[in-house]
């Protein structure tokens, strides 16, 4: 945790030595997030985003790839699949469309189902408001078509640490979707070459994000109760629930917590 | 996916360019769909007050998502993706490092896949 915020402090000052008198302007109930500098959308910002996602795009390639093989299996066009990884980036809906895939294409199940998957977005966007209020609505809504699992966790963890940088949605989103649009081509040119993404290990990615995450958004005895009652909620919607409702209804479980016993 | 199209001859280049309206159509309903969950959220909140006591919810959403993904995706999981969590979580802990703590989960799956 001490880490955390020594690196915090180094990054702020090598990017602006911002006034510090905004320290004592925010008491957040996190407490890591008191003293942010003003957050700001800049180049430097999109590009620290960029690269820092770029390790974990290559990892969504490999589910770009498998993507594609499934797409073209499915009898979807290397056009049509493209175009779909370029317009609705967001993995998991995708492979559950062209998992349903068929002929006469099922129009009512895949729309739903992209709706319940994708539902868990707008509970992910709403937690990025601290930082997101204080950009513009093109650069707030902009910057939210390219969110994915990914790199909405780099997002948090970056800007949890006091960095400032509006833009690194942004930045982390384009190495997404480049890896993930590229991917999509390469596997549904090669159809079935390339076998199956958990034998290298990519599909333990996503978990590896957010384990990660985890760790360091733990911040101790006030965490406890809402994650307890998060984790709780979501297991039970998951034995309860298809799909990913356990998600909306673990975080949703935990924020109604916290504004009950807020004082 | 059913097993007439998988038995269908697969990317022929001259169809690989192909757009079918319907196909683009379903595409962009999903595309629609989509964005709109993604922005639906922060839409929401900036039509309102945020009072004090939502940003307090707000402020344990992080966690809490994150918690609420990993619980039954673990759930499901083996002792391979257990153990390989572990790594993670020490790695990330210890160097705050997040490309070291993926290289070290992805190896520590791979290889405790193959001893499991």
């Amino acid at each position: 945790m001490t880490d955390t915020n020594e690196r915090a402090d180094s990054r702020r000052s090598e990017a602006e030595p911002a006034p510090d008198g905004c320290s004592e302007e925010s008491t957040r109930s996190s407490g890591q997030s008191v003293g942010f500098p003003p957050v700001s959308f800049s180049r430097e910002g999109v590009k620290i985003g960029f690269l820092t996602c770029v390790p974990v795009a290559i990892g969504v390639a490999g589910y770009g790839i498998a993507f594609g093989v499934i797409a073209n299996q499915a009898g979807l066009s290397v056009a049509e699949a493209a175009l779909m990884s370029a317009t609705v980036v967001a993995g998991a809906s995708q492979l559950i469309a062209v998992e349903l895939w068929a002929d006469p294409i099922p129009i009512g199940a895949i729309v739903f189902t992209t709706l319940a998957v994708n539902l868990r977005y707008s509970l992910m966007g709403a937690a990025l408001e601290p930082w997101f209020s204080h950009l513009s609505p093109k650069q707030v809504y902009g910057s939210l078509f390219l969110m994915a699992d990914e790199n909405w966790a780099l997002t948090i963890r970056d800007l949890r640490t006091g960095s400032g940088r509006g833009a690194f949605l942004l930045g982390s989103g384009i190495a997404i979707w480049t890896f993930w649009v590229v991917s999509t081509v390469l596997g549904a040119l090669a159809g079935g070459v390339i076998g199956d993404p958990t034998r290298y290990g990519f599909d333990f990615i996503l978990v590896a994000v957010f384990v990660a995450l985890v760790a360091e958004l733990w911040d101790g005895r006030s965490t406890l109760l809402p994650w307890v009652v998060s984790l709780g909620t979501a297991l039970l919607t998951a034995s309860l629930l298809p799909g990913r409702w356990y998600i909306l209804a673990g975080g949703i479980a935990a924020a109604t917590l916290e504004v009950i016993r807020y004082e | 996916m059913s097993d007439e199209t998988k038995a269908m001859p697969l990317s022929s280049f001259d169809g690989a360019l192909s757009l079918d309206p319907l196909v683009v159509a379903v595409i962009a309903a999903m595309a629609i769909i989509t964005y709109a969950t993604k922005v639906g959220g922060l839409w929401l909140l900036s039509r309102i007050e945020v009072s004090d006591r939502l940003e307090a919810g707000l402020a344990v959403l992080p966690g809490a998502i994150v918690v609420a993904i990993l619980g039954p995706e673990l759930a499901a999981a083996g002792p391979a993706e257990w153990g390989a969590a572990v790594v993670v979580a020490v790695i990330a802990w210890r160097s705050n490092n997040i490309l070291l703590a993926l290289v070290g989960g992805v190896l520590a799956v791979v290889l405790f896949r193959g001893l499991f």
